[in-house]
């Protein structure tokens, strides 16, 4: 392969790592609703994709995107916390067919209910003006808002990192995505610190739905690629571990990246193959706990 | 009906009930289907289309544009009076559920004729069906294969244009232009590759040097891991062949890494559909061919007419280039029965040969040897902001005129002569 050159290489990491920061995001709330919850949220890609177009909306209307920024995640959180509430909490105790079955149901619902508002064909989404652009990193050009992707992922990494070691409520969640029982045995009201766990999962995944759609636009079919690709993360990382998620979504999005590189046609399948790997070599994932799916 | 009013209740049912059995029979008796065939007998037009799926808004739009053919001709007073009516079907972008449409459209409506679809895979299956039961079709998308003397038949017509022509009429603009270091980013698929291969033949002229062809599958949302490795080789243009969803994300994302600013990007096609979906910024400054784009109104007087017809049907837009195929495969069809006097498939197939028309964009026929629609290229630059209104989306930098010698020749797609 002709012009293989050490900045081709690393113009070609940095990409992959931008790719990961997107797939951190949304693998980090699937993690947590599956390690706390032990529910395999079907609809977390439907959230993402909600997230988009909740963004669309609130532009339309005449905000910007730095407001969306902060209004996206709650706004789409707080559809999280009504659908665990109401629709997923009569189902805990009946195994983890039920919830599985219910939030695939609930993607179905929700891309129709997005199909009849803003109909089929999507929506290009605009990259903020300030945000626009390719910057030289050194190595070459590089997408402007690709780097901002990344950092807004670093911070949103960090507050949640803030939030889980050093508030009692992180430190609840910890336990319980460490063991639920004792947890309950404690006296602590479970089902609470469940709702909220929803509910902040779903909101980063809305959130990592509206950065994710300056790429590519909105589009209500958005959510069904990432949804697989993100199972693989947690599947690697290990479900209901957060720093898993961090590293195992960095790790398939710079395989995807690098293998692009050398044969485009095994991008997507590459990632099958880390899982496939990961899976022989360790079963749990890198920090997953053993036994959880029993 | 009176009834007695002395009469048991069992007499009435039965008189009752043995006028209504009469009725039945007499309804359905083959004298009355015969006054009401007689009557209602319609030239059926089958329009598989891919209604869902990906390029559901390009066949929304031929749909519409098919309607427009259809009432134009009824009030022309069709065949003799015959009026024809349009059936449509969604084929699922899929080449089974297209043949099983078909079949029915063929077996169950009786249709006439079959105007159809989006893909090349979708409509080479509609083609083995229709070919099988000698019924004519009409192809509305591009295809290289679809004239070729193994998939041809003489039921079979195509008034889009080829991959062949298209890639070439782009390239014989483009190359002299902006250069002789081409890369390449194709979808992996019969139209990508068609596309590269109609690029690289026309490029031969002028002494072209292909750099790279990165194929990616259909359906990437990312082309962010392939793109670095085209810009390190420092093209002078850049061909994207690909098709809806697939191209404006290409283009969306190879103008945020910049690309514009050194290379030329070149597309065989710029839907009109994907340009509004896209946005503005995404496609400007990008040149790429076209069947037909609605601006050349201002120089085209069919033109002129085709769009206020559908303006005036369609709450005020305008057809897209897809669109307008739909018009065209339709109203050729048609018009060839009206000129043959007839439905019957020789005598159709004889003088849709012989139209020379002019319907939407110009001067067309169907060459004899594979009845491909021997047609103008319209070459489009994308504007960055439009004037005139937000279809306004266009500027037609040049046009290469029907020629025959643009396209494949009969020998080498395998007609004897």
């Amino acid at each position: 392969m002709a012009g293989l050159s050490f900045d081709l290489i690393a113009l070609q990491l940095f990409t992959g790592l931008a790719l990961g920061a997107i797939y951190v995001l949304f693998a980090i709330g699937l993690s947590l609703i599956f390690g706390m919850l032990t529910v395999v949220n079907f609809a977390h890609g439907a959230f993402y994709m909600v997230g988009a177009y909740v963004g669309l909306f609130l532009l339309s209307l005449g905000g910007n995107f730095w407001l969306c920024l902060v209004a996206v995640p709650l706004i789409v959180g707080t559809i999280g916390l009504v659908v665990e509430r109401f629709l997923i909490r009569p189902l805990y105790g009946r195994g983890i067919d039920y919830p599985l079955l219910l939030t695939f149901g609930l993607s179905y619902v929700m891309v129709e209910l997005i199909r009849i508002a803003f109909g089929k064909s999507g929506y290009p989404f605009d990259t903020p003006e300030i945000l626009q652009g390719a910057v030289n990193i050194g190595v070459g050009y590089f997408p402007l808002y690709r780097l901002f992707v990344i950092g807004i992922a670093a911070a949103v990494l960090l507050g949640l990192w803030l939030f889980l070691e050093r508030t009692s409520f992180g430190l609840i969640i910890r336990a319980g995505a460490r063991d639920p029982q004792i947890v309950r045995v404690l006296g602590v009201n479970v089902s609470r610190v469940w709702l909220f766990v929803f509910g902040i999962g779903s909101g980063i995944a809305g959130l990592a739905g509206l950065l994710a759609a300056p790429l590519q636009g909105a589009i209500p079919e958005m959510g069904a690629t990432i949804l697989a690709e993100a199972f693989v993360v947690t599947v690697v990382g290990g479900m209901g571990s957060i720093g898993g998620a961090v590293i195992a979504g960095l790790l398939v999005g710079v395989v995807v990246s690098m293998t692009s590189l050398f044969a485009p046609e095994m991008a997507k399948v590459s990632i099958f193959a880390l899982m496939a790997i990961v899976l022989l070599i360790r079963p749990q994932g890198f920090f997953g706990r053993a036994g959880l799916m029993s | 009906m009176a009834k007695k009013t002395t009469g048991s209740n069992s007499i009435s049912r039965r008189r009752l009930l043995t006028t209504a059995s009469a009725g039945a029979v007499l309804a359905a008796s083959p004298f009355r289907i015969n006054l009401l065939q007689a009557q209602e007998s319609t030239i059926k037009v089958g329009f598989p289309v891919p209604l869902t799926g990906p390029y559901g808004t390009e066949a929304q739009d031929q749909v519409r544009a098919a309607e427009v053919a259809i009432a134009e001709f009824n009030e022309g007073g069709g065949l003799n009076g015959r009026k024809a009516e349009l059936l449509v079907r969604d084929d699922k972008l899929n080449p089974g559920e297209a043949a099983t449409r078909t079949l029915e459209l063929i077996e169950k409506e009786k249709v006439n004729f079959i105007v159809g679809s989006l893909s090349a895979s979708v409509q080479l299956a509609v083609n083995n069906v229709t070919k099988e039961r000698g019924i004519i079709y009409n192809s509305i998308s591009q295809s290289d294969e679809i004239n070729e003397a193994k998939d041809f038949s003489k039921y079979t017509f195509h008034e889009a244009l080829t991959p062949h022509l298209t890639a070439g009429a782009v390239g014989r603009y483009a190359f002299p232009k902006f250069g002789k270091k081409v890369a390449f980013l194709t979808a992996d698929y019969a139209y990508g590759h068609e596309m590269v291969r109609g690029f690289q033949e026309a490029g031969k002229a002028f002494g072209v040097e292909s750099l790279i062809d990165v194929r990616h599958p259909l359906g990437t949302t990312d082309f962010s891991t392939l793109l670095p490795r085209i810009q390190a080789l420092k093209p002078d243009i850049l061909v994207i062949s690909n098709f809806g969803r697939d191209q404006q994300i290409a283009l969306k994302q190879a103008t945020d890494f910049g690309m514009k600013k050194s290379m030329k990007i070149v597309a065989p096609i710029l839907l009109y559909t994907g340009r509004l979906a896209a946005g503005a910024q995404a496609f400007e400054g990008v040149i790429g061919g076209t069947s037909y784009y609605w601006g050349i109104e201002d120089k085209l007087a069919s033109a002129k007419a085709f769009n206020d017809r559908f303006r005036k049907m369609h709450g005020g837009k305008v057809p897209s280039d897809y669109g307008a195929l739909g018009y065209a495969g339709v109203k050729a069809l048609l018009m060839g029965a009206k000129a043959a006097g007839s439905l019957d498939t020789d005598k159709v197939i004889a003088a849709v040969e012989a139209l020379k028309y002019d319907y939407y964009k110009g001067p067309e026929y169907y060459r004899k040897c594979d009845h491909q629609a021997v047609q103008s290229v319209l070459i489009i630059e994308s504007k960055s902001t439009p004037q005139k209104g937000d279809a306004d989306v266009f500027n037609v930098i040049a046009t290469e005129e029907p020629n025959e010698k643009n396209l494949r020749t009969c020998e080498a797609l395998g007609h004897k002569s």
